[in-house]
């Protein structure tokens, strides 16, 4: 299906929607689709974030296939998405890594850690990669220098932010600060992972809290553990107390609740992509979904494995393969899968501006 | 494999003598299934449709008119028993039986209780239908979420469903009935049951029955529900002595676009135009007061004005004032610069239709366009008159829906009394067979309509249905 097909299939579907209208208790999608008459390409791809894809319209749908309206809603607006991330990707060359992009993210995944490996080849002696170090401030540094890599994941953050920030202004700006408050609640919530009250149909059609739970688990172990980078570089900077820390420190506690966190999350809802009604899916993106889900699960689980092996001969090796996991998950953030979550922010953000405005009236009475 | 499943499932359920047997997986069959079981009983539903199907017209449903006396979850405000009583008794013009319609009206104000422990789900009335905020409770979801939460509920209290096995004959023993034949495919097979409940629906998708009781014209109708309501367990329930009740000519008939499938284009085939514009017949000529009355209120008497008309199509016309005052339909209308354009694109006579706005136009009598009042927007010296929100059809582009009747349900019913056992014509009620929904709404609704209320008689019969079923089976 070309690009015109799948906006004017996501057009005929709505217009059915916006005459059917018995989902509007499900999620935010339909209360925004009914402030329209018509569906601008802009409208499809704004609608088409707001969905969460949970299924509970699809099983309540009297057009769903073999209907011969042919309404699957949740796949088409699935298929949109992709095509989002492709459309408002910043620089925009960059948009085809979208194309194929669990080999995007393998590709990257590779070099980061021939990169890393290579780096430290060439900045140090052998021995003292495979050496053994006693677990004293510093000893991280003694295999790659803090100088580099401070200096190149530096460079990679700002890089990343500015790519983040200019694909999502150009999908969505809002100064309204309540609007930016109310579409932030609802993604830091999960809101409409709720399926209107008693969890989504997500995997079957039963309602279930599954997915919400793991995506938790996911988001806030991420939060915990960029928590845990942050508090280490001032730890650093501020009080020039130098990594690896002690078990019981702060920068520690966070990075292994998050790390257990990234663990379970990604592994949870992989888990629940297994097993998920294939008629929801959009096939063409299980690249993406599965790439993201196990670079966030290698990341985690070679943050945990340093952590244990910090004071062993495979400490240097451990380092580098876990520097790797962390500047591909970085690299590849604004061009994979984390993406759904920022314009999905700002989908929610423009759904709570745009109920600010009076709704129209087409009722009689 | 799903077919050796099914194929085991059905060599079981031929095998034992249920306790109760119900006909017709919709609204009004799993009430009583769930409420047989309930009781006790061993429960066998035999869907007709394919399971993606299932359910009848109750899919294609979204609310349930309830009675209440003040404000409820859901629900706005109050609406007493003699208000809903006084609504019936209007759009029925008294072909109803008020005991039975009074049990229904007051039991409806404890059904939600009942429908949420079994998994159903509310919201607040959708856009665009704020005039039911008071009257009816909407299903989140709609009527098919409804029927799987009710799948769900029946299947995890051990009720057995059967789907793709249409009932085709009825065997009784003197007046007690003992089995029911069912036709898969080719084969033909005999259920047997110490009670039976039949709920599979009117005769509304039985195209040949339609040109029995319509005529030729019948042809013209679309079929807004299921195409699996035959009705061959109203018509041999009545072969086999029931007494039935009402005119097969009455039932919910609306216009609705005349683009639409032939069966199950469901709500969104609906066209809310009509009160903004004129409604026009093939001769490009007004027949009906198009602002009589809000559009939710007159809904449902187009259909049969439609099929009143030559052809049985009508086209609703109005100018670019009106478009984004009424929920938008699901195919986009005609549309052209002039009138004459319009006329050829919708194949009516230009000249005609010109003259006939033309003349609507002068006899329209300017006052305070209001579309949420009954205004004075009116015509003057016109037959038939607009009444109200009448507008000169002056401002193009000019936009045109087809609309042809759409049966939503028929009325023919077999004669049931206030405990769901259908009466024979020797008088007394039948041992053991009992009615609910659609195939018994007739005793109740004798003609017009009240939005909601058909899922309302549903719910209290098949309620009734299901434990009186029990009760005799024990």
């Amino acid at each position: 299906m070309s690009l015109d097909e799948l906006i004017q299939e996501a057009q005929r579907q709505l217009r059915i929607c916006n005459a059917c209208r018995y989902c509007e208790g499900f999620c935010a999608v339909f209360p925004a689709l009914e402030r329209r008459l018509e569906f601008t390409e802009d409208d499809v791809h704004y609608l088409a974030n707001l969905c969460h894809n949970c299924g509970s319209c699809y099983y309540a749908c009297q057009y769903a296939p073999p209907h011969e309206f042919n309404l699957n809603f949740p796949r088409t607006l699935a298929r949109v998405r992709a095509q989002t991330y492709r459309r408002y990707a910043w620089p925009a060359f960059l948009g085809r890594l979208y194309e194929r992009n669990g080999a995007a993210v393998a590709a990257v995944m590779a070099a980061c850690f021939l990169g890393v490996l290579l780096a430290m080849a060439l900045a140090i002696e052998p021995w003292r990669l495979f050496g053994a170090h006693p677990d004293i401030a510093g000893s991280f540094y003694a295999v790659l220098r803090h100088g580099a890599m401070a200096g190149v994941f530096g460079l990679v953050f700002v890089f990343v932010v500015a790519a983040m920030a200019a694909s999502a202004s150009r999908f969505f700006v809002s100064t309204d600060f309540d609007s930016l408050k109310g579409g932030l609640a609802d993604s830091l919530t999960l809101k409409y992972l709720g399926g209107g009250g008693e969890g989504c149909t997500y995997p079957q059609d039963e309602a279930s809290g599954a997915r919400r739970v793991f995506h938790h688990f996911t988001f806030y172990g991420f939060l915990l553990c960029f928590a845990a980078t942050c508090v280490g570089t001032l730890y650093h900077y501020g009080f020039g107390w130098k990594a690896p820390y002690p078990f019981l420190s702060l920068p520690v506690i966070l990075g292994t609740l998050g790390g257990v966190g990234l663990l379970l999350g990604p592994a949870g809802l992989a888990w629940l992509k297994r097993k998920a009604d294939a008629s929801l899916k959009d096939e063409a993106q299980r690249g993406m979904d599965d790439g993201f889900l196990l670079l966030l699960f290698l990341t985690s689980l070679t943050g945990l494995l340093l952590l244990a092996f910090r004071e062993t001969h495979a400490m240097g090796v451990l380092l580098a393969v876990h520097l790797a996991m962390v500047l591909a998950l970085f690299l590849t953030l604004p061009y994979g899968k984390f993406m759904h979550g920022l314009y999905r922010l700002a989908a929610l953000a423009r759904f709570h501006a745009e109920r600010k405005l009076p709704p129209p009236r087409v009722g009689s009475e | 494999m799903l077919t050796s499943r099914y194929k085991e499932a059905f060599i079981s359920a031929r095998e034992k003598t249920w306790d109760v047997l119900v006909l017709g997986g919709g609204n009004a069959g799993l009430c009583a299934a769930i409420s047989a079981r309930r009781a006790g009983a061993s429960v066998l539903v035999v869907e007709s449709a394919p399971k993606d199907f299932r359910g009848g017209n109750s899919r294609h449903t979204r609310n349930l008119r309830c009675m209440h006396d003040a404000p409820q979850d859901v629900l706005t405000g109050a609406y007493p028993e003699e208000e809903f009583w006084q609504d019936l008794l209007k759009v029925t013009g008294g072909r109803t039986d008020e005991r039975l319609a009074r049990m229904v009206i007051r039991s409806s104000a404890s059904c939600r209780d009942w429908m949420r422990a079994h998994g159903v789900r509310f919201q607040p009335s959708l856009g665009g239908t704020l005039h039911l905020s008071r009257t009816n409770a909407f299903f989140l979801g709609g009527g098919k979420a409804l029927l799987n939460a009710y799948y769900r509920a029946a299947e995890g209290l051990g009720v057995e469903v059967l789907y793709e096995r249409e009932a085709v004959g009825l065997e009784f023993e003197q007046d007690r009935f003992v089995a029911v034949t069912v036709k898969h495919l080719d084969r033909q097979d005999t259920l047997r049951a110490r009670a039976l409940v039949v709920a599979s629906g009117g005769f509304e998708s039985n195209l040949e029955w339609l040109r029995e009781a319509w005529g030729p014209t019948a042809d013209n109708f679309l079929i807004r529900g299921t195409p699996y309501n035959k009705g061959r367990m109203l018509r041999a329930l009545i072969d086999a002595g029931a007494q039935s009740i009402g005119d097969p000519t009455q039932g919910h008939c609306v216009a609705i676009d005349a683009r639409s499938p032939k069966f199950d284009g469901g709500i969104v085939t609906r066209v809310d135009a009509v009160s903004l514009g004129i409604v026009v017949n093939r001769d490009a000529k007004r027949f009906y007061d198009e602002g009589e009355e809000f559009w939710p209120k007159r809904y449902a008497i187009w259909g049969r004005l439609v099929a009143g008309q030559p052809g049985q199509i009508a086209h609703a016309i109005v100018d670019a004032k009106a478009m984004g005052r009424f929920i938008p339909p699901v195919y986009p209308p005609l549309q052209a610069m002039t009138i004459a354009e319009l006329a050829a694109k919708s194949s009516l006579d230009p000249e005609q239709l010109e003259s006939t706005i033309a003349t609507f136009n002068a006899a329209v009598r300017e006052g305070t366009f209001d579309h949420t009042v009954l205004d004075d927007c009116a015509t003057e010296g016109l037959t038939p008159p607009k009444t109200h929100w009448a507008r000169k059809i002056d401002t193009p582009p000019y936009f045109a829906y087809p609309l042809r009747p759409g049966i939503t349900f028929t009325y023919l019913s077999v004669v049931v009394d206030e405990r769901a056992r259908v009466r024979m014509r020797g008088g007394d009620p039948a041992k053991n067979v009992f009615a609910a929904g659609e195939v018994m709404a007739g005793n109740i609704l004798g003609q017009g309509y009240v939005g909601g209320f058909g899922m309302t008689i549903g719910t209290v019969f098949g309620r009734i249905a299901g434990h009186e079923a029990a009760r005799v089976a024990r």
